[in-house]
């Protein structure tokens, strides 16, 4: 029964090119709509996943300093709060995995006759592990490095490729506030952070080195920052609480003085992010499908005058036995195959669109296979559900007044 | 006694006016057997329409009974209705209602097509009945190629396309020329001669002469039923 149908409903959306052409671009830029904005959307989910992944897992650093009431971090401009001995102390404490006391900032970096300016942090070895860093050129550097404050670098791509240029960066001599460093190690690239910070634009570097040579600290063995890696996320809360009153009774704080220090967590404000990109998503999607809809409500449109157009043809077709469901599917039949047809042409057009996005403006997009196929599911639903009516309609005609009707 | 294949028994038609109930039909009763060819005869507006309507199950009547073949007709739903305007009678028009899209073969097909047929043997049956009605060579036509004429004998051709042995016509030759009209009862009759029975309607007295049985209705109802004479053909 379909077979003959099929090309019948043919036949009718050629008796009309344009009309059907038209009718069709509405569902060629509603699925082309969506697609293009899923694979925005997800790229940019794609792009945040990455980026946390880069990061390192179930993190969060305590920082020298405290909130006042206004929100404003005080202390912060004064003497650190932090030290070693506070970090050290820390990696004795139950479900914590690495701690790295850190000091950074952006400095000067010479080579030959080449210039780059570069963030510059001075931490233990833990910092690599922590942030699941590897290195793939050379090595890194061991805590009697830390204890006999060497001067060695271990530096980021962006550095190794501007300031290196074609040569080996390892085994090469660099100064970084006048002071040589050997160039010990090479590592892996990480992309941009979550701010969009280039984070292979990177020279890490002992930390007492830092500190002495470099940052020149008046108070020796003081810390702005220390990084701490928890076992899991489900046991992080407890490690970040433990962490409060050990540092509180290190610093001996009575009760209802504030804290000199405070903790942010870095795996949350990246789950934050990842959420906020997911809700992006989706939003970009149900906008796009706005326009499937406007697109279906022209199928419903065109459906309704085709069958106005068409009632005597319904009439002769009933008189020769067309039974009531006979005249459903055809019309509803019809509506499918615009819906289709549209969704398909839809479909590549947002393909071609997305890519071609990807190729001028480099922004990251993915195409799903998932995508593709609720574009085709969402194309049979809304010519199913706006062709119903107008096909109900044709159905319930009267053969005798669908004859008459001139 | 053969049964007959049409069989009315005080049927009625109202239509629904502006003015109220307006009576269309009155209480008819007709037998129709097997083999006859009856023309239905009348001024116009006299309920000829009206009642080949429900003979041919495009309508429903007010009240009254209507056998075909044995079947109460007056209170069957829609599909079964559609299923008997499609398997047991054919039905031709006035102004022939041929799909305008269509290749005359297609439009003598379809029949076929709701009746769930194969589409080879659809293709096949099409082609046999033009060629039947003389139309063979024209299978690939659009129907505003062809003259009124040959529109019609199309139109019979897919009347009798799923072979049903009854034929309805209402004023079939009313928009044709009176040699064309004679060519077209020369048709009929010619299907008659095979046994169909076929009922049509006209108001010219030389088309009513090539049936066998002439039943003239006036106001709604019959006036008279009667063979027809020899010397009115
Ligand atoms: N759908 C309708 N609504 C109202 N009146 C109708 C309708 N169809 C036919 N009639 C009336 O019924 C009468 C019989 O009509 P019809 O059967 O078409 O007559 P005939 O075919 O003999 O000319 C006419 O008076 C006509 O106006
Ligand atoms: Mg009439």
């Amino acid at each position: 029964m379909i077979h003959p149908m099929l090309g019948e409903a043919w036949l009718a959306m050629g008796a009309n090119r344009l009309r059907t052409a038209l009718t069709m671009l509405g569902m060629v830029i509603g699925v082309g709509a969506v697609v293009i904005m899923m694979a925005i959307g997800q790229g940019a989910q794609y792009a945040v996943q990455q980026t946390i992944s880069t990061m390192g897992s179930n993190l969060f650093i305590v920082l020298s300093g405290s909130f006042t009431t206004a929100g404003v971090r005080s202390g912060s401009a004064g003497a650190p709060t932090l030290n070693v001995a506070d970090a050290n102390a820390i990696a004795e404490l139950d479900g914590v995995v690495n701690v790295a006391p850190t000091h950074q900032g952006t400095r000067q970096l010479v080579y030959g006759s080449q210039n780059w300016s570069s963030q510059v942090i001075g931490t233990t070895p833990e910092y690599l592990d922590a942030r699941a860093w590897n290195i793939v050129n050379g090595a890194g550097f061991g805590d009697s490095d830390v204890r006999s404050a060497t001067r060695v670098a271990i530096i980021g791509k962006t550095v190794a490729e501007n300031l290196f240029g074609d040569d080996d960066p390892v085994g090469k001599t660099m100064r970084i506030q006048q002071n040589p460093f050997i160039v010990i190690g090479v590592l892996g690239s990480k992309g941009q952070n979550l701010d969009g910070r280039d984070q292979d634009d990177t020279v890490i570097i002992p930390l007492t080195t830092a500190q002495r040579k470099v940052f020149g600290t008046p108070f020796l063995g003081s810390v702005r920052m220390i990084m701490v890696q928890a076992e899991s996320a489900e046991t992080m809360p407890r490690t970040m609480e433990s962490v409060t009153s050990l540092l509180r009774q290190r610093h001996r704080l009575r009760e209802g003085v504030p804290d000199d220090f405070f903790m942010r967590n870095l795996s949350a404000a990246a789950e934050s992010e990842a959420e906020t990109t997911r809700t992006m998503s989706i939003l970009l999607g149900a906008i796009a499908s706005i326009s499937l809809l406007v697109g279906g409500i022209g199928i419903m449109n065109i459906m309704l005058v085709s069958v106005t157009e068409r009632t005597r043809e319904i009439g002769i077709r009933m008189a020769i036995g067309a039974r009531q469901r006979d005249i459903l599917s055809q019309f509803l039949l019809e509506a499918v195959m615009i819906s289709f047809a549209g969704c398909l042409l839809g479909l590549l057009l947002g393909l071609a669109i997305a890519l071609a996005i990807n190729a001028f403006t480099g922004m990251v997009i993915v195409i799903s296979g998932s995508a593709a196929l609720i574009a085709f599911v969402v194309a049979a639903g809304v010519g199913i559900f706006f062709g119903w009516y107008p096909a109900q309609k044709a159905a319930r005609l009267d053969p005798i007044e669908a004859l008459r009707y001139q | 006694m053969v049964q007959p294949v049409i069989r009315v028994a005080g049927l009625g038609k109202s239509y629904e006016t502006a003015a109220g109930l307006f009576p269309a039909l009155k209480g008819v009763d007709l037998d129709v057997r097997p083999g006859e060819f009856i023309a239905i005869m009348g001024p116009s507006g006299s309920g000829k329409s009206t009642f080949m309507n429900l003979l041919g199950c495009l309508d429903t009547p007010t009240v009254g009974d209507y056998f075909l073949a044995g079947e109460n007709v007056a209170h069957m739903d829609k599909d079964a209705l559609a299923l008997l305007r499609n398997r047991t009678l054919g039905f031709v028009f006035q102004g022939f209602n041929l799909l305008p899209r269509m290749s005359l073969q297609d439009n003598v097909a379809l029949p076929l097509v709701y009746a769930g047929v194969d589409r080879e043997t659809r293709q096949a049956k099409a082609r046999e009945l033009l060629a039947k009605v003389g139309l063979g060579n024209y299978a690939e036509s659009l129907p505003n190629r062809i003259s009124g004429g040959q529109q019609q004998r199309v139109a019979i051709a897919r009347a009798l396309v799923n072979e049903p042995r009854l034929i309805l016509a209402d004023e079939p030759t009313g928009n044709l020329d009176s040699h064309t009209s004679e060519e077209i009862m020369r048709l009929f009759e010619e299907l008659n001669g095979e046994g169909i029975t076929i009922v049509l309607v006209t108001h010219e007295p030389d088309i009513a002469a090539h049936c066998k049985r002439q039943v003239r209705f006036l106001d709604g109802q019959i006036v008279s039923d009667q063979l027809t004479t020899g010397d009115s053909a």
